[in-house]
């Protein structure tokens, strides 16, 4: 396979991940800050800054804002153009790759991919942001479902399958160990204790974010506490969207593209996400919350780039070329 | 006449259809039968079919009136354009004759240039072609082929003779249309194709895979097996639906510049499991975008090296490079003399008569007669560069009049042709009476391939003569049929 085309179809997978994954953050704050019983400008500040922080756009944010309400960290992340994170700018990056594989990827994937961009980019998107944003998150959620489902439904699963599992893996997991460090940005109130009932609220926000509250609760009845939020989301061996999880199907895809088999490794990038697997599956949350949650999961973080540019050089080293712009490739018919 | 053509005027012009107001053409009456038990909605409902046919499929060009690009569909003509078997045996033949002529002609001028020695064409109308590539002169080419894919643009007169208005030796594009055309008429008249016996088209995909592989270069490692590409400029190209297309009927990759290297004079591909080695590139680039370090400097789309590796032997280019000088509508006028030259033989389609502003006489009669005339540039195509004198204002008359004086060498004149016409689905849901072209594709391998039929564009502007998908042309399946 081309490595252009298998860079593609990691991002174009990556993208819709992270679009997804945008839109969960901002669709489980905006219910949250609704339970917020004082609001004011401060508090508002509170609210969302933690989402920047996050996502780490805070920098480019302030750039062009001077003040964060709801209102204008929810219109950066979900349509700004000049935000390359945005979940519009996902949407479109994620179309132009697969644009470029459109050839290998099935109709039907391509039509969920234009699809959710045609509609994002309609009037009738921003209507439904009007009247409740809510339901424009979870619709951008629907499609990346649909695109996911369809690409298993409908694409042979040999390597280009494989390295559109990579990206959705490796996007995932940094995602969920941000959720959950977003935790850390939250402060809470003054005169709220650590366990009352804002903290839980926070947690269960944390959980929500993830799509894991149903599932957290099957296992934990009782209160909900955070070294068993922080528990379930790094360390759970099964629920699809444990940074665990993602790291092993992250694991798994390496491997299948190299035909290697998971006990060993054939690649650098094999060697990182094993690794990492492996002290995924021996850690405990006590010595993690111990050593510092949030510098634990800055770790995870920093390793997953890791893999992830150690796989890019094995399969895609010479990428540094620009593409060409649509101008300097004009040519007549 | 059916329903559907109860006001249909034939019109001072040659139609495809009717021999007379009332007189339907005997391989049309079948068609014209079924088309006339339909009803004005039912003929309505199955354009629109087709249309969103093409639309789902992402079968769209794109349009650069904007620095955004536009993603189009090419209106499509549901009225398929039929051709007698016989009719086609002599523009086949035609054909033939052609292609053979120009790659005869193209070996000779890189290499003795006995044209040019004994007197048949200007040398300085060599030297001064666009595309003439000097740096290419005593250069061989695997088994001597330059033009392997070819799309010469056909054209009636009011008599209904076949002349060839252009050749298009470099990178003739609209072949997917072709086949995506037949496609979609199949599955929205499947009835038609049961009562008609279509010459197929759907092999060319093979046969154009079958050329690659017969021109690998030979230094190529696996001769029985080369490895073969489509060479894009990328998915902001205009073709790049047929690119992808041409790519997948035929099974190999599609590549941009980027995914290809030079090493060692040798043309590789960058794949995940390391470089593979291409060995025939079927490139839909310009001569002048394919290799920066040779020709234009500032192109991001070609490879750097591939030239060179090309001379070496050790990759294949189709077309080969320098074949432009054969699509300079200059050179377009000698194209008889060449057939006369190499093959000794009387040209079967003739040339419309074509003015060299060069020649001091045809200048004169060009100048004075320029209302009446169509005048084009030597070297653009699309439609773009192109005066049609009755349609034009005076203003425009005189602009090229000063560029002609100014540049005599790069332009031509032909008188007005009045293309043929064929019924066709207009706007409004009504039938009537547009100007067509004919564009066939030729293939040269170890045989000549003429696919039957070809593409026909539609002007589907009122009066216009300008069949350009850029300039509001259309489409139509073209059938050759055999009569029992």
């Amino acid at each position: 396979m081309l490595s252009r085309v298998a860079d593609s179809l990691y991002w174009l997978s990556r993208y819709i991940e992270r679009a997804e994954n945008n839109a969960r953050i901002l669709d489980v704050n905006l219910q949250v800050t609704l339970d917020c019983e004082r609001s004011g400008p401060a508090e508002e500040r509170v609210n969302w800054l933690p989402i920047l922080a996050t996502l780490e756009d805070q920098t480019l944010f302030n750039k062009h804002h001077a003040t964060v309400n709801a209102e204008m960290v929810c219109d950066f992340v979900t349509f700004s153009s000049e935000n390359p994170n945005s979940i519009l700018s996902c949407v479109a990056r994620a179309r132009e790759n697969a644009r470029t594989v459109r050839d290998y990827i099935s109709s039907e994937m391509w039509e969920r991919i234009n699809g959710l961009y045609l509609w994002m980019n309609s009037p009738e998107a921003r209507l439904v942001y009007k009247s409740s944003a809510i339901d424009l998150y979870r619709s951008v959620v629907d499609y990346s479902h649909q695109f996911h489902g369809t690409t298993d439904a409908t694409l042979t699963q040999g390597e280009g399958w494989n390295f559109i599992q990579v990206g959705k893996y490796l996007e995932r997991a940094d995602s969920a160990s941000r959720i959950l460090d977003l935790k850390y940005h939250i402060l809470l109130p003054e005169g709220e204790k650590v366990g009352g009932t804002v903290d839980t609220v926070q947690w269960q926000a944390v959980l929500k974010s993830c799509s894991a509250f149903e599932a957290y609760r099957k296992i934990h009845t009782g209160q909900v506490t955070p070294w068993s939020v922080a528990e379930f989301i790094l360390l759970h061996e099964s629920f699809p969207r444990s940074v665990r999880f993602c790291v092993d199907g992250f694991d798994r895809a390496l491997h299948r593209i190299s035909g290697c088999d998971r006990a060993h490794f054939a690649n650098p990038a094999e060697r990182l996400s094993g690794r990492l697997l492996s002290d995924l599956h021996y850690a405990a949350i006590k010595d993690i919350i111990q050593q510092g949650l949030h510098q634990y999961l800055d770790n995870i973080q920093v390793r997953l780039v890791e893999a992830a540019s150690a796989m890019r050089k094995q399969y895609c080293e010479w990428m540094e070329t620009p593409m060409p712009t649509a101008a300097a490739s004009v040519q007549k018919m | 006449m059916g329903d559907a053509f109860r006001s249909y005027e034939v019109g001072d012009f040659y139609d495809e259809m009717f021999s007379s107001q009332n007189e339907a053409r005997p391989h049309y009456r079948e068609l014209l039968e079924r088309f006339g038990e339909l009803s004005d909605s039912e003929l309505e409902r199955k354009h629109r079919l087709a249309s969103q046919n093409f639309l789902n499929q992402g079968i769209t060009f794109t349009v650069y009136s904007d620095n955004q690009g536009t993603e189009r569909i090419f209106p499509f003509d549901p009225i398929p354009r039929i051709i007698p078997r016989q009719e086609w045996e002599h523009v086949e033949r035609g054909l033939v004759q052609r292609i053979t002529a120009l790659n005869r002609f193209l070996h000779d001028i890189y290499h003795d240039q006995r044209i040019v020695k004994e007197g048949i064409i200007p040398l300085e109308v060599v030297q001064s072609a666009k595309h003439f590539r000097p740096e290419f002169m005593g250069v061989d080419v695997p088994k001597d082929i330059y033009i392997h894919i070819c799309g010469s643009d056909l054209i009636r007169d009011r008599d209904g003779n076949y002349l060839v208005l252009e050749d298009n030796g470099r990178c003739p594009s609209g072949v997917s249309y072709m086949l995506t055309n037949r496609q979609v008429m199949k599955r929205v008249f499947p009835a038609l194709f049961s009562q008609h016996k279509v010459q197929p088209i759907d092999h060319y995909g093979q046969e154009l895979l079958n050329l690659l592989r017969f021109v690998a270069p030979k230094n190529c490692p696996t001769p029985a097996d080369p490895t073969v590409v489509l060479l894009s400029p990328g998915i902001y190209n205009s073709a790049y639906f047929e690119h992808s297309f041409l790519a997948r009927s035929m099974g190999i990759e599609i590549v941009v510049g980027q995914d290809l290297t030079v090493k060692d004079d040798v043309v590789f591909m960058k794949t995940t499991k390391g470089l593979k080695r291409v060995d025939v590139v079927y490139r839909r680039i310009d001569d002048d975008f394919l290799d920066p370090t040779v020709f234009r400097e500032d192109s991001l789309l070609g490879v750097p090296g591939i030239v060179e590796a090309y001379k070496k032997g050790n990759v294949n280019l189709a077309n080969a490079i320098g074949t432009g000088v054969a699509d300079d509508k200059v050179m377009y006028y000698f194209v008889p003399a060449m057939i006369r030259f190499y093959m000794g033989e009387e040209p079967i389609l003739p040339n419309v008569p074509t003015y060299l502003t060069m020649f001091e006489e045809d200048r004169k009669y060009v100048l004075e007669n320029i209302a009446q005339l169509v005048v084009k540039s030597a070297n653009e195509s699309g439609g773009y560069g192109m005066l049609i004198g009755p349609h034009a204002t005076a203003e425009e008359h005189e602009k090229f009049r000063q560029a002609i004086i100014a540049d005599p060498r790069n332009y031509v004149a032909q008188p007005v042709i009045s293309l043929s016409r064929s019924p066709s689905y207009c706007e409004g849901g009504t039938i009537e009476g547009r100007h067509i072209d004919l564009r066939p594709y030729i293939l040269y391998g170890d045989k000549i391939t003429v696919v039957p039929g070809g593409l026909t564009r539609v002007a589907l502007r009122k009066g216009s003569l300008v069949v350009n998908s850029s300039q509001g042309g259309g489409s139509k399946d073209s059938w050759v049929v055999d009569e029992d």
